[in-house]
């Protein structure tokens, strides 16, 4: 015993290099490293042996190529006659609207529903808290089929159509309603929001001023909304009433004209929104308690009604709590919505999929999914760290 | 950490000895005892569908068992993997399935682009629309079908078809695209479409599938060449051959009169082609030149059937589906099946 | 004597006098959370109107006017339709999930072999149960026994091949087993790859943590669909030719690896949080890093981070629904595959199906998170200063 231990304090005295952290700790790297190459290598080399002995060939110039299929919703022109880059495109804008849409409508139900489960009312509460332990505790992909295979499956065909207000229908075909048909001057509405937008933005800017120096309130909110609707009307006035409404009518088997919202987009979007709401409302309800007592208290005796309370005090020091988690649900929404291909909403990874099969550009197509979902994460990211220091407390 | 190296370089070492595996396809089935073969997920009656006991029938199905019994002497020697429009030429070319004997249209993109190798045309199909007659009286051609929607499983040579006919024809209409083969039947079902399109052969097995088959009717318009066949990846010719061969071999046996029932006394028949076909020609060697035995083609037939009795099985006049021969009658009954010799 | 000058004490407490009828019982129950404001009345009212339009609806199609038994569809068709029932009838048709409740637990699984996977989860449970109960003995031989030795066993019974047990291609599996066999799968291999992954991102050594920061971000930042897409398509690719893997455990990898990147994050979370001073102290006391992080770090930080683990382990129950993407049949795959069968089909048969897979993903999901909350609880006293 005592031999080793003498042996082992001349060990450390050398001081092996073996024994150092820094030597240990490249050493570790390097191997990594290596191996690593090697492991990329390898495959690699398997791949092109395997494309090579398949007869597939590499490249992105497919893109280039006629599609030949046709999509059912696009925001832009296309035709079988675009190109694959095309049709990717509008998969691309077809995820981005579902998103978008989404993610607004989940976040207005997710913060009704996140204040409701604290009302003072129990019966809201407890209706809230239904609510949030059904849809949080369900696939979303089930919550997608049920209104898809479920609700709305049950809506009659296009002959039957359900006649809603303002000319718009509802039907196994989705849902109709008049399309506006913008005439010549239609610029002038354009210009008058452009000009209402900022004379807003100015007038808030000056009430802010205003109301540090002197302590004077002024109505932004209704000066805001005067100003945004007023311009565009007094435009629209001007120009001399240029819109015209394109109503659905019956055709052979569908409704022709106007606008139509297909059933796989409003499936999507309606169980994207439920099942995110029941999420966020968690969230909101978690940064509401987070913030002390004592400050709504606090605002209570400074007089403010209880509405105030919420909006002025609660609410921004909440959002602090909320933000960061509620950026995580914007993107699980939009990462949920690529389950569009279970329903035949034509998304991103739809359309690649369908691209994928008619030209086997399976590792093209894979890379091209990771850049276009890691960027919309990445923007998504961005914009909500920007609006979250945005709202950080401010030491002074 | 260091066992963690070490399992790992272990793992990699595995890997690469696993990639010295021979590349000779009918060796490594020999090794493995069984054919693997690539059939449709979404069940299609007839071709390739799961009986009540999970048993896979159909035309595409015993064309796979007729090639196990080529290679082993015995159909039951098949396994079958179940696959989508989207996943099946991965599939084939990464070597998790041996044929790809799943409703597969034969183009010259398949041949070139995507690295197969078509066996044959078991079974001449052409487009066809499938419409609800209850609820749309007065349609009965596809050139009434401006404005409709219509159901279309995606990645397949069905949706460039649609999207030529419309466009030729100057028609709209309104794509519904499913990913899967369900899906489509599943939205044409409850309505959401007014039409579905799919190889005729297709709608009519479909239409079996349907709560009120005699409500639907399939269109007479064919838009399109779908010739079905097997594939295998390229690169194999030797395999190749054999599927090839087991295709034609059906065919021979068609027109020579070998029957699944018939096949033992046609073995002492003194016709000289029915020899050559059964193997027993004295000092043969058209078997064992293929990598097979001799015995080959009566393995085949008496697992099987020969090309004929297949068809009348799963798809004939004698099956639910109802089919006639049509083009797939025999050459010498006027349709376009044709067996090179067997010498 | 004067009497006037006598003093009366009371000897008794008076009794306390009820307090007023506003202000307790039922009553002031009601009145304080029902009906406290009149913006809180009128909400009241509403919501009760809600209640009372939708839950008989609910009761009465999933209770009153569902039918159970049956054996095709016309037990589910009103008579319009070609059954029996009444026009306008709508309710559940469970007769439906009656008939097919063998084929959403196991799928195709050969039916003279199902003993295996009925063995295998009452193994499960068995081992699962005292695993869950705090004061059950035999900790660490449960653990071991549950996360090292149950996987084979697990292996044996349901896929067989030697030994006696004929092979079950996974081809046939399908229904609740698939997806258990996922999530339990995922759970196992997702938390020690997490935590190396966790381990690695917060390392020293730059290329390490590099890696791991690229593997954790890549993944979290794309839907699940694609890295299963990967796995199914490219993963074939990847490897020589000849070599190939069951569509399952392609399945399988891919699942496993999108959640061990989720639970590194989570994991991360609980190595943040543990003060410096463990680090120190732990260093001072001469550990070295793997000493230090498995004796130390580790079980405090996992401790702190339970709930967020039960909650990856939720989602990855939820997320094994997609593998129907890639056409197999999860227990949501094969209700919906059984949605086209043609003997079944009614307009009821389609939300009948999904409300079943419903309920059986909430019951799972639920007893998750209602778990997680009484671990949290239980494990939260030694925290609270």
């Amino acid at each position: 015993m005592a031999a080793q231990d003498v042996t082992r304090a001349q060990e450390s005295n050398k001081t092996s290099p073996l024994y150092d952290p820094r030597v240990r700790s490249i050493f570790f790297q390097v191997l990594l490293v290596l191996l690593l190459v090697l492991g990329i290598w390898w495959i690699v080399d398997n791949t092109i042996e395997n494309l090579r002995r398949s007869n597939i060939s590499t490249g992105f110039g497919f893109l280039r190529g006629r599609a030949g299929f046709d999509i059912s919703t696009s925001l832009i022109s296309y035709t079988s006659d675009s190109t694959y880059g095309r049709a990717l495109l509008v998969g691309i804008l077809n995820t981005l609207v579902v998103a978008i849409t989404g993610i607004i409508t989940a976040t207005i139900l997710g913060f009704l529903i996140g204040v409701a489960r604290l009302s003072r009312n129990w019966l809201l509460r407890k209706i809230a808290m239904v609510y949030v332990e059904i849809f949080r505790n369900i696939p979303p992909l089930l919550v997608i089929f049920f209104w898809y295979l479920g609700v709305l499956a049950i809506l009659p065909a296009p002959r039957d159509s359900i006649g809603l207000p303002f000319g718009s229908y509802l039907n196994s075909r989705g849902f109709y309603f008049p399309r506006f048909i913008w005439e010549q001057g239609a610029w002038l509405v354009l210009a008058g929001l452009a000009v209402g937008i900022v004379l807003t933005w100015f007038v808030a800017r000056r009430a802010k001023v205003r109301q540090l120096a002197t302590g004077q309130q002024f109505p932004v909110f209704w000066t805001g909304l005067g100003l945004i609707v007023g311009f565009p009307l007094l435009g629209f006035v001007l120009a001399g009433f240029p819109l015209t409404l394109e109503f659905p009518q019956a055709g052979t088997f569908n409704l022709t004209g106007g606008f139509n919202v297909k059933p796989e987009f409003l499936s999507l979007y309606l169980a994207l929104s439920f099942y995110t709401a029941a999420f966020i409302a968690e969230i909101v309800r978690a940064g509401i308690m987070g913030v002390s007592k004592g400050q709504s208290e606090a605002a209570s005796a400074l007089g403010l009604h209880p509405g105030k309370v919420l909006r002025l005090v609660v609410i921004p020091q909440a959002l602090r709590i909320i933000i960061p988690p509620l950026t995580s649900q914007y993107l699980n929404l939009t990462k949920n919505s690529s389950l569009a291909v279970a329903i035949g909403y034509p998304d991103l990874y739809a359309i690649g999929g369908t691209i994928l099969n008619q030209t086997g550009q399976a590792i093209e197509i894979v890379v091209i999914f990771m850049v276009i979902y890691l960027s919309i994460s990445l923007l998504t990211s961005l914009f909500m760290n920007w609006f979250n220091a945005k709202m950080a407390l401010k030491e002074r | 950490m260091k066992h963690i190296i070490t399992g790992i370089l272990g793992a990699a070492a595995l890997g690469f000895a696993a990639s010295a595996a021979s590349a000779d396809t009918l060796d490594d089935i020999k090794a493995k005892g069984f054919v693997q073969c690539g059939v449709n997920a979404a069940g299609l009656a007839g071709f390739s569908a799961p009986d009540d006991k999970g048993e896979w029938t159909g035309l595409d199905v015993d064309f796979c068992r007729a090639v196990a019994a080529a290679v082993f002497g015995d159909g039951t020697k098949v396994r079958f993997t179940p696959l989508t429009a989207k996943d099946r030429f991965t599939a084939l070319q990464s070597g998790e399935v041996d044929i790809l004997s799943r409703n597969t249209t034969w183009t010259i993109n398949r041949d070139t682009a995507l690295g197969l190798n078509f066996a044959g045309i078991t079974y001449y199909d052409g487009q066809g629309f499938m419409i609800n007659a209850a609820k749309l009286p007065g349609v009965n051609s596809a050139l009434q079908l401006s404005g409709a929607s219509v159901c279309v499983q995606s990645g397949t040579t069905t949706e460039l078809n649609l999207a030529d006919y419309f466009k030729a024809n100057n028609l709209e209409y309104s794509p519904v695209v499913f990913e899967k083969q369900e899906e489509a039947d599943a939205a044409y079902e409850a309505g959401r479409c007014d039409a579905y399109t799919t190889d005729q052969s297709g709608l009519y097995s479909i239409r079996l599938k349907l709560a009120s088959p005699a409500d639907h009717v399939v269109l007479p318009e064919i838009i399109s060449k779908e010739p079905l066949g097997p594939s295998v990846r390229q690169g194999d010719d030797k395999w190749f051959d054999i599927v090839k061969w087991t295709y034609y071999a059906l065919l021979n046996a068609e027109e020579f009169g070998i029957t699944q029932a018939n096949v033992e006394e046609m073995k002492n028949s003194p016709n000289p082609e029915i020899k050559r076909i059964l193997g027993t020609e004295a000092d043969t060697k058209i078997g064992t030149d293929l990598g097979l035995t001799n015995e080959w083609v009566a393995n085949i037939v008496k697992a099987t059937g020969n090309y004929g009795e297949i068809f009348e099985r799963n798809v004939g006049t004698g099956s639910p589906l109802k089919i006639s021969r049509g083009l797939n009658a025999l050459w010498t009954k006027g349709g376009l099946q044709y067996g090179p010799p067997i010498r | 004597m004067q009497e006037h000058d006598m003093t009366w004490v009371r000897t008794e407490m008076a009794l306390a006098e009820p307090p007023p009828r506003t202000e307790a019982g039922l009553v002031a129950w009601i009145r304080k959370n029902l009906f406290a404001t009149p913006l809180d009345s009128l909400l009241t009212v509403f919501c009760a109107l809600v209640v009372a339009w939708i839950l008989p609806q609910i009761l009465g199609w999933s209770i009153f006017n569902a039918v159970w038994t049956g054996t095709d569809r016309t037990a589910c068709l009103t008579v319009d339709q070609g059954g029996s029932l009444p026009v306008g009838w709508s309710g559940a048709c469970w007769a439906f999930v009656n008939a097919k409740f063998s084929q959403f637990m196991f799928g195709r699984y050969p039916i003279e072999e199902r003993w295996r996977v009925i063995l295998t989860a009452v193994i499960f449970v068995a081992l699962l149960a005292p695993l869950l109960i705090p004061r059950a003995p035999y900790k660490r031989l449960n653990a071991i026994l549950f996360f090292a030795v149950f996987p084979f066993v697990a292996f044996y019974l349901l896929v067989g091949g030697f030994f006696g047990l004929p092979y079950v291609e996974t081809a046939l599996w399908g229904g609740l087993l698939v997806t258990l066999v996922l999530s339990y799968v995922g759970i196992v291999v997702s938390l020690p790859l997490g935590i190396v992954l966790a381990l690695g991102r917060r390392s020293k050594m730059p290329i390490i943590k590099l890696l791991c920061v690229i593997f954790i971000e890549a993944v979290r930042g794309v839907p699940l669909v694609t890295v299963l897409f990967m796995a199914s398509f490219m993963l074939p690719l990847f490897v020589p030719p000849g070599m190939t893997f069951d569509k399952f455990l392609r399945a399988l990898i891919g699942v496993a690896l999108f959640a061990s990147a989720y639970m590194a994050e989570v994991i991360r979370g609980g190595l943040q949080a543990i003060p410096k001073g463990q680090y120190e102290g732990a260093d001072s006391l001469g550990l070295g890093y793997w000493q230090k992080m498995g004796l130390i770090v580790m079980p405090q930080a996992l401790k702190l981070v339970i709930p967020g683990i039960v909650n990856t382990f939720i989602g990855m129950f939820k997320d094994t629904t997609l593998v129907l993407i890639i056409s197999m049949f999860d227990l949501l795959g094969i209700v919906k595959q059984n949605l086209s069968d043609a003997n079944w089909a009614t307009p009821q048969t389609a939300k009948s199906g999904l409300v079943f897979a419903a309920i059986v993903f909430w019951l799972f999901c639920f007893g998750m998170s209602r778990y997680s909350i009484y671990m949290e609880r239980r494990l939260d006293t030694g925290h609270r200063r």
